[in-house]
């Protein structure tokens, strides 16, 4: 099993987008206590500021599969380290433990723990036995380009056999300039022109998948 | 095996896993679903050892890390189950966890009753700990003569210090715990400056002779207070432990190993500062009591608290 882990950068911007929103939720919190006015304005204030500044993280994390809003809109999520769906306990520490990574300031210790961990954990992450992983879209099988498939002119090797068919799979996410340009590298070996190139790479790499 | 035919060989197989997970088609049978993992991550390793293309290796993938989840994503790492650890869990992980707890009470109560006793016997200690303006806001508070406390508060009054003790004391204990993992140090000093404040603060109280006040409304939820703020210090504690002396394991799995624990503390303590605050809100707050009353309750709270920690849970710790 494999997965992609979120490096700072992503996870800072997941960051931003969360504390951009508690601080929205504050917002209006402040406008209804005001509203409600007294002692209950107060007490509706206190409960919702202990609520977001220390629980927002773990309830979204607990029951949102891994991601707060943040984390979502950036595509990453929570897991514990043997990728299966964080509990409450772990995400607790881990939150928890933000108090201790945001020291000396602006989380400063987080992010020199991040950057110098080989799974981009901070300290919190450390303690939970938590990463926070890209969340993988489920993908469907590409679809090969229309070629006739034809044998390679020599034998391949593994490496060279991997290149080709991945070149052919990649074909509609890769601009058809950007192909030209990656299949004219090799064009002379093959002993073809430079524009025929990318269609008979493409024949080959079909016929290395098993196409006839 | 050509890519293309190993695709067309076990897509279906696949498939079936796929809608098996997600639990769509009723009419599948889930007793598969062991077998057909263990196939569909044998594909995995076949695509990887046989370099077939990214793409097929990210979708196996996928299923592979779906499966893993349905699997073993209920294990009971960290057992959530809210009864079993208020009456088992959490005075075990404390009762477990004695030499820590010791250190964390007496750091905490140590400092706490010697600066309770000096500023018993110097009228001026406080004014070194705190401002002039905190000192007499909390004389205030306890003054007999003053009406704040003398007459019965609105109960949207309660409502709002309720939510402030919440506030206030969950998050001082929060800080004690996360501090911790910098070797023990935040804890420690967190520890030792709340009871030197809180023991400051009782022997000016005392030394000023507001006794009939102060200690009838302390002595209710300082029981579970006290002790939670305490506990959650050797939670703290426990973390930087782990960090200093690990054992026969490396620091960080040390750590992990501690945090275990240490979040059914935060759990534990995190409930008793809950009922403690709906204690100080609502129960500590009534002066229509008589003193003897109160006295009597908190004495019943202390003894509660202590025969919880020592005893709950006993019977099914030697059980397990």
């Amino acid at each position: 099993m494999q997965a992609d882990l979120a490096g700072p950068v992503v996870r800072s911007l997941a960051f931003v987008i969360d504390f951009s929103i508690r601080c929205l939720a504050m917002f209006i919190i402040m406008i209804a206590a005001l509203l409600l006015g007294g002692n209950v304005g107060w007490a509706v204030w206190l409960l919702f500021y202990f609520l977001v500044e220390w629980w927002y993280p773990v309830l979204f994390e607990t029951f949102r599969g891994g991601q707060t809003p943040g984390k979502k809109a950036m595509g990453i999520t929570v897991v514990n380290d043997d990728l299966t769906p964080v509990t409450l306990g772990g995400s607790l520490i881990r939150n928890l433990l933000r108090a201790a990574d945001f020291l000396p300031s602006f989380y400063t210790f987080g992010l020199i723990s991040m950057t110098m961990h080989p799974q981009f954990q901070r300290l919190g992450d450390i303690a939970a036995g938590t990463l926070v992983i890209h969340k993988a879209a489920e993908t469907s099988a590409p679809s090969l380009p229309d070629t006739t498939p034809a044998p390679p002119p020599f034998e391949l090797h593994e490496s060279e056999q991997t290149a080709v068919v991945e070149l052919s799979l990649r074909h509609e996410s890769l601009t058809d300039s950007r192909q030209q340009e990656l299949a004219a590298i090799v064009a002379e070996t093959m002993g073809k022109k430079p524009d025929s190139a990318l269609n008979y790479l493409r024949s080959i790499g079909a016929w290395l998948l098993g196409s006839r | 095996m050509k890519q293309n035919d190993f695709e067309q060989q076990h897509q279906p197989l696949w498939d079936e896993f796929s809608k098996l997970l997600k639990g769509d088609d009723k009419t599948l049978d889930r007793k598969r679903l062991p077998d057909l993992y263990q196939v569909v991550s044998h594909h995995l390793a076949i695509s990887k050892q046989r370099r077939y293309s990214t793409n097929l290796i990210h979708r196996l993938n996928h299923l592979v890390v779906e499966g893993h989840k349905r699997f073993y994503g209920d294990l009971p790492r960290f057992r959530a189950n809210f009864f079993y650890q208020c009456y088992v869990g959490f005075p075990r992980a404390i009762r477990s966890n004695a030499p820590f707890v010791w250190a964390g009470l007496a750091l905490f109560f140590i400092p706490g009753f010697i600066f309770f006793f000096l500023c018993l016997t110097s009228d001026e200690l406080i004014y070194s700990l705190m401002s002039y303006d905190q000192v007499r806001d909390f004389e205030r508070m306890y003054d007999p003569g003053s009406r704040a406390l003398g007459r019965t508060r609105e109960s949207d009054t309660d409502l709002k210090m309720f939510c402030f003790y919440i506030y206030n004391n969950i998050g001082i204990s929060f800080q004690t715990f996360a501090s911790g993992i910098f070797f023990g140090l935040g804890s420690l000093f967190f520890l030792i400056y709340n009871g030197i404040f809180i023991g400051a603060a009782a022997g000016h109280i005392t030394q000023v002779g507001y006794t009939d006040t102060f200690f009838p409304f302390v002595v209710g939820h300082g029981a579970f207070e006290l002790t939670a703020i305490a506990f959650s210090g050797a939670a703290g504690l426990k973390l930087g432990w782990a960090l200093i002396s690990p054992g026969p394991y490396k620091r960080l799995m040390a750590l992990k190993l501690a945090a275990k624990d240490a979040v059914i503390m935060v759990y534990g303590t995190t409930a008793m500062l809950l009922l403690a605050a709906f204690i100080e809100a609502f129960w500590s707050s009534s002066s229509t009591l008589p003193i003897s009353v109160k006295y009597s309750v908190g004495a019943g709270f202390w003894a509660l608290t202590i025969i919880y920690i020592l005893f709950s849970g006993r019977s099914r710790n030697a059980a397990e």
